[in-house]
């Protein structure tokens, strides 16, 4: 029905009490995500409206069972915030956090392969399951419940667009996934395929990219190789100029690599339906799907 | 983050990797004080600019006398530099580097690089030094050693030996190249780099190895930790609608088409230059005014794309999340009462709170234009500026 969280999952946030972990937990709980505990050093004891909140990650888990935790712990900690939840032995994590340094990053997800969580992110919008849970910022009400498509996508609001146009051609989502727009992030393009092509409820799904990197081209040869859905994509940056950062500290074009019109034609030698004109994906997918 | 050369070996010299003698100098007399500590000629001239390819510019000289030094440093100051980094509009050169000439035996390349898929700090180096390293890369891949380090574990003995002994270094010269190496990755992790580019590390006559030419970029997401870095951050070398972007934390990037465009998220915002174009017309900048922009941000953002004198028409593309409608709606009207708008806005608005937002622009009596949705923002845009 869906893929890594559905209404079962327990989730813990870190950062609670600050501003933004306080309003999205808030928004959370009100989507029917079930947020059993919250985090903040020094707070232990407190409530956030009817949340509890710890100390610690691992108290979290020990008294409430959360096997899921999303971070807004600022940039400078956010790092020690993700092994915190790994140490604790949560399942799946979900960083938001925008603007984390690259060199902490690259040692998280070297700790984190000595380990068996999961982490989507960071610099991303969280993920979410139509009409049963919620864990991250994305504004619910553009979801449509029942599934039958599968998102993924590597940024924020161009995957909201993305979902609001499928909404409006009656296309409902059984998961969406913000996987981030970082050079260096956990849960991958093709861990999300290969979740998608496994979860019987998926019958296809939206691919969304941007320059940078070379996990499009990968996740294409895998599409090709291993997947017998459907895929629609599209890849954000044709005009972006070679040498600059957009914004996302992994969309940027370096020599030759990562180029927007490279993606492209991977992604249309793996059989891949790419959409050109963004104005028109929802038209598209309702034609593919 | 970049910075100049002659910093970037200031901070090579406190790590112990050994460069030329030299010094910056700001004027000619500042270059020949320094040409004349240095011992003898023949001394190099080198422009400081943030860009690459500065050799084949004209940007690097030899000098044999202190009469040439001086001509070619008034030759250089001021001139304005294009190479193939700078576009064509170029650089204009305000700082030289003056160094010692050496007795060179042999050039090397040397990097150190994160690599994003392996989660790994990689040593990247070469013989075919002084090169193209792209090209080297493309067409004799063989001719490149990568060693890829577990930032978790640090550089070992093993792995500077493997770089060492791959480039067929004599053996006198393997211990001084461990140093280096082990200098340089220390730097590289202790000051949050992403790139390190030593092109060329050469070997004197003299069996000595020191870099010749030093390249560093910073990670601009770990500056809140390098401040001592921050100080070398070089205003001038940067556009000044981005420098004034930065100050506000807006996410803004100077292209050269006439469609300016404001959008919150990098990606969509990305999408949207490209939806510009694909309707004729061309986007003017690129400004991601992010998650959790307030009013004020929206309002200097909208500043920003009114003083470029390119921007014949503007594109406003929301999607609602965290930063909701209201607050985008209540910036560009302060922004409007404040400037004043000189050409036409479209208005795409969609997401949290678009009614509201929606409200406060028919209030506003401003003269906007309402689009449905993305495709039809484009093409009223376009039809605007004549695309």
């Amino acid at each position: 029905m869906s893929i890594f969280v559905n209404k079962e999952t327990k989730v813990v946030v870190q950062g609670i009490t600050g501003k933004e972990g306080q309003f999205h937990a808030r928004q959370c709980v009100a989507y029917g995500t079930r947020v059993v505990a919250g985090v903040t050093p020094g707070k232990g004891g407190q409530k956030m409206d009817d949340v509890p909140v710890f100390n610690t990650v691992a108290a979290a888990r020990a008294a409430t069972g959360a096997d899921c935790s999303l971070i807004f712990v600022p940039p400078p900690f956010a790092a020690a915030a993700i092994m915190e939840a790994v140490d604790a032995g949560i399942e799946l994590i979900v960083a938001i956090t925008e603007g984390i340094p690259v060199l902490d990053m690259m040692k998280v997800k070297n700790y984190m392969r000595l380990h068996g969580s999961r982490l989507i992110g960071p610099n991303c919008p969280g993920i979410i399951t139509p009409g049963e849970c919620k864990v991250g910022i994305m504004p619910a009400p553009i979801h449509k419940p029942g599934g039958p498509i599968g998102v993924v996508s590597r940024s924020g609001t161009l995957t909201y667009e993305v979902v609001h146009q499928l909404t409006q051609q009656d296309i409902g989502q059984t998961t969406c996934i913000g996987i981030g727009g970082d050079p260096v992030n956990g849960t991958n393009f093709i861990d999300c395929l290969e979740a998608f092509e496994a979860d019987p409820e998926t019958k296809g799904i939206v691919m969304v990219g941007e320059i940078g990197g070379n996990a499009e081209e990968e996740a294409a040869r895998f599409i090709k190789e291993k997947m017998s859905k459907p895929v629609v994509g599209f890849i954000a940056g044709l005009t972006a100029p070679p040498g600059r950062r957009m914004g996302h500290a992994g969309a940027i074009i370096s020599g030759k690599s990562g180029t927007a019109q490279g993606k492209i034609e991977a992604m249309e030698a793996a059989g891949i339906h790419v959409c050109k004109d963004l104005g028109r994906l929802g038209e598209l997918c309702a034609k593919v799907f | 983050m970049k910075i100049h050369e002659y910093q970037a070996k200031t901070l090579f010299k406190r790590y112990a990797v050994p460069v030329p003698e030299g010094a910056v100098a700001f004027t000619p007399e500042e270059a020949l004080q320094v040409a004349d500590t240095l011992g003898g000629f023949p001394v190099v001239v080198k422009a400081q600019i943030h860009a690459g390819g500065r050799g084949k510019g004209g940007g690097v000289k030899l000098a044999h006398s202190r009469e040439e030094v001086t001509r070619v440093a008034e030759e250089m100051l001021g001139m304005t530099l294009v190479t193939h980094q700078t576009g064509p509009e170029g650089r204009v050169v305000k700082k030289l580097l003056v160094e010692q000439g050496l007795d060179i035996a042999k050039e090397l390349y040397l990097s150190i690089v994160p690599d994003r898929a392996s989660a790994q700090v990689v040593i990247m180096a070469s013989e075919a030094g002084g090169m193209d390293i792209e090209a080297v890369a493309e067409e004799t891949p063989e001719k490149i050693i990568k060693v890829g380090i577990n930032p978790l574990i640090g550089i070992q003995g093993y792995h500077a030996l493997q770089v060492a002994h791959g480039l067929n270094l004599d053996s006198a010269l393997v211990k001084p190249f461990v140093q280096l190496l082990n200098n340089l990755y220390r730097f590289f992790m202790a000051h949050d780099a992403s790139l390190v580019e030593i092109n060329p590390l050469v070997i004197t006559a003299q069996q000595t190895v020191l870099a010749l030419d030093a390249k560093i970029t910073f990670d601009d997401n770990a500056l809140f930790r390098q401040k001592e870095i921050v100080e070398y951050r070089d205003l001038d070398e940067e556009d000044p609608l981005e420098v004034e972007a930065s100050k506000f934390n807006l996410n803004y990037i100077n292209l050269d088409g006439n469609v300016g465009n404001m959008v919150n998220g990098a990606g969509l915002a990305m999408a949207t230059m490209d939806i510009i174009k694909l309707a004729g017309a061309r986007p003017a900048n690129f400004l991601d005014v992010g998650g959790g922009a307030n009013a004020e941000m929206v309002e200097n953002g909208f500043r920003i794309i009114l003083s470029d004198p390119n921007v014949k028409g503007i594109l406003i593309n929301i999607f609602g999340g965290i930063l909701r409608c209201d607050v985008l709606a209540e910036g560009v009207v302060k922004a409007a009462a404040q400037t004043g708008i000189k050409v036409p806005v479209v208005v795409r608005m969609e997401g949290t709170n678009v009614e509201q937002g929606r409200k406060i622009l028919d209030e506003s009596k401003l003269n906007l234009i309402a689009a449905v949705d993305l495709k039809d923002a484009a093409q009223k845009v376009a039809e605007i500026v004549g695309g």
